[in-house]
């Protein structure tokens, strides 16, 4: 039975993510250890009160962290899947396969996204639970988290800085010619996410619902623009002669 | 199979490839040599659709290249094995193999029995779940052209197959193409190797940058001077160089005790030589055919076309 190829691409460079220790340490335990740090901040603020906790730590900002990571590690896997292809030439003979160049962008993209989100969803869990056990513990009535902002964060904006960062991932792979090269560009995608959190924590940005789903329609129309640009760039002629 | 009329690819203002004019039929064996830079890999890229033309017309197999619709088609009945061998090299064997099964639109019994029946054929099946990054260049370069043929292809482009190979894996890979080459496959091998290119191929083309000579590899051998008879004897003297000329011999040249003629029909002109030197009084001690090589005629064909 033959399914969709997309799919088909995206598992094969899952399987190849999941036997390169260093991407995967880097995807999976990154959430965790932030998740684990900010669970600690959180009891330890707690000591001296619950509004302490909740107004100084500053809650949504630490769900919007997040948010950041979801910026950051899609890109990582998206050079690498495509700059580490080229590096490693196994691009041609994959181009030369009756797959559409819109097949391969969207199987390197699924791949690159997959991971990173269920990542940053994992990490934000764990800091939820852990938070939520922590504050009922000490007297809080109610479970803080989830909440509506958070919601927001991980289930829109997360998902769409996401593919963001993979789409700026693409467009960085074809102006360098190795992995690092092209992580360091989409990583410029990190400075707009880290200025909304220290405009969040200077208290010149609210992270209000209304806030966050019109910065979410922001990235989303960015998206849009993005993705064509990127597909423009993603062309086996323009691969092969082009690019670095 | 192939066909081509004054297929060109220029890059801004370099010509990569010029007014190309070739057919290759099908079941042939067909080697483009050329120095480096001559525009062999860019001519594969164009048949492979993975770069276009700038100018004139290429059909593979019933496709004309030039639109995407047929650039799919076309890559559904070709194999590459480009050169560089470009393997997943954290992936094994077969899931190298199954995962372009898989691009091919193979379904799951199709891939496990080419997949099997690929690996088993050059000797990589006990390897099968081996990460390729492990391989030797021979092994590698083995399962590049097993990558190549899981989809039944009916023609295939090889991009200097035995290069950088230790001669063992070269020959292996030379005795794997000769087996393709009895299944009746159509063959485009792109090669620095005149050996090789004329112990595998039909014919042979020599480009730079334009198609110089197309030919069998005895053709294009006899093109820069034809055969020759060499004949050694005891001792040369005026009268049988005498009776030589006698018979209008062409190029005539001694080196001592040797002389060497051009022939164009040696069956018929050499017994004519040895009856004029017998007659004559020669002794001769041997008699031998030669014609220049496909290097002679390579080298002389390049020089000829830079000048």
């Amino acid at each position: 039975m033959t399914t969709w190829i997309p799919w088909k691409i995206a598992r094969k460079e899952l399987k190849v993510i999941s036997r390169k220790r260093s991407i995967l340490v880097y995807t999976v335990g990154l959430p965790l250890l932030i998740a684990i740090t900010f669970s600690l901040v959180v009891q330890n603020q707690t000591v001296s009160g619950i509004s302490t906790s909740l107004t100084s730590i500053g809650a949504e900002s630490i769900i919007y962290i997040f948010v950041v990571l979801a910026t950051v590690l899609p890109s990582t896997i998206a050079a690498y899947s495509i700059v580490g292809e080229k590096v490693e030439k196994t691009l041609e003979p994959l181009l030369a396969t009756p797959t559409t160049d819109g097949e391969i962008l969207l199987g390197k993209g699924i791949a690159s996204f997959i991971p990173p989100i269920l990542s940053a969803w994992m990490g934000a869990s764990i800091f939820m639970i852990a938070s939520d056990y922590i504050l009922r513990n000490a007297g809080l009535g109610y479970y803080y988290y989830p909440n509506w902002n958070a919601g927001v964060m991980l289930l829109f904006l997360a998902p769409l800085a996401g593919v963001l960062s993979i789409e700026v991932a693409v467009i960085a792979s074809s102006r360098v010619s190795d992995v690092r090269g092209a992580n360091q560009i989409a990583g410029l995608m990190f400075i707009p996410f880290v200025a909304v959190f220290f405009a969040g924590a200077e208290g010149i940005f609210a992270f209000s619902i209304s806030n966050l789903l019109i910065f979410s329609a922001v990235v989303f129309v960015a998206d849009i623009v993005l993705f064509f640009l990127s597909k423009s760039i993603f062309k086996r002629e323009e691969i092969l002669t082009k690019w670095k | 199979m192939i066909e081509t009329e004054n297929l060109t690819r220029k890059f801004g203002s370099l010509t990569a490839v010029d007014n190309l004019t070739l057919r290759v039929d099908k079941g042939e064996v067909f080697g483009l040599l050329g120095p480096n830079g001559a525009g062999k890999t860019t001519t594969v890229r164009m048949f492979c659709c993975l770069i276009s033309k700038t100018s004139g017309r290429a059909r593979i197999g019933d496709y004309e290249i030039g639109t995407e619709e047929n650039a799919l088609k076309i890559r559904k009945i070709i194999g590459l094995v480009p050169d560089n061998v470009g393997l997943y090299e954290s992936l094994t064997a077969y899931e190298n193999l199954d995962y372009y099964g898989t691009l091919y639109r193979r379904t799951d019994s199709q891939r496990k029995e080419s997949n099997e029946y690929f690996l088993k054929l050059l000797g990589l099946w006990e390897k099968r779940d081996v990460l390729a990054g492990s391989f030797s260049k021979g092994m590698k370069q083995k399962l590049a052209i097993a990558r190549a043929l899981v989809h039944n292809p009916e023609i295939i482009f090889m991009d200097e197959p035995t290069a950088n190979l230790d001669p063992e894996a070269a020959k292996t890979v030379r005795e794997f193409i000769l087996d393709l080459k009895n299944e009746k496959k159509t063959i485009f091998l792109n090669t620095h190797n005149l050996d090789e290119a004329q112990r595998i191929c039909d014919r042979i083309g020599i480009l730079n940058t334009s198609l110089i000579a197309v030919g069998t590899p005895e053709e294009l051998e006899r093109s820069v001077h034809g055969r020759r008879t060499v004949i050694q004897l005891r001792q040369v003297s005026e009268v049988i160089l005498d009776s030589l000329k006698r018979l209008e011999v062409k190029n005539l040249v001694r080196e001592g005790n040797k002389l060497t003629v051009d022939v164009v029909n040696p069956e018929e002109e050499n017994p004519n030589m040895i009856n004029a030197i017998v007659t004559a009084g020669g002794r001769i001690e041997t008699v031998t055919v030669t014609s220049s090589s496909l290097e002679e005629a390579y080298l002389k064909l390049v020089k000829e076309n830079l000048t």
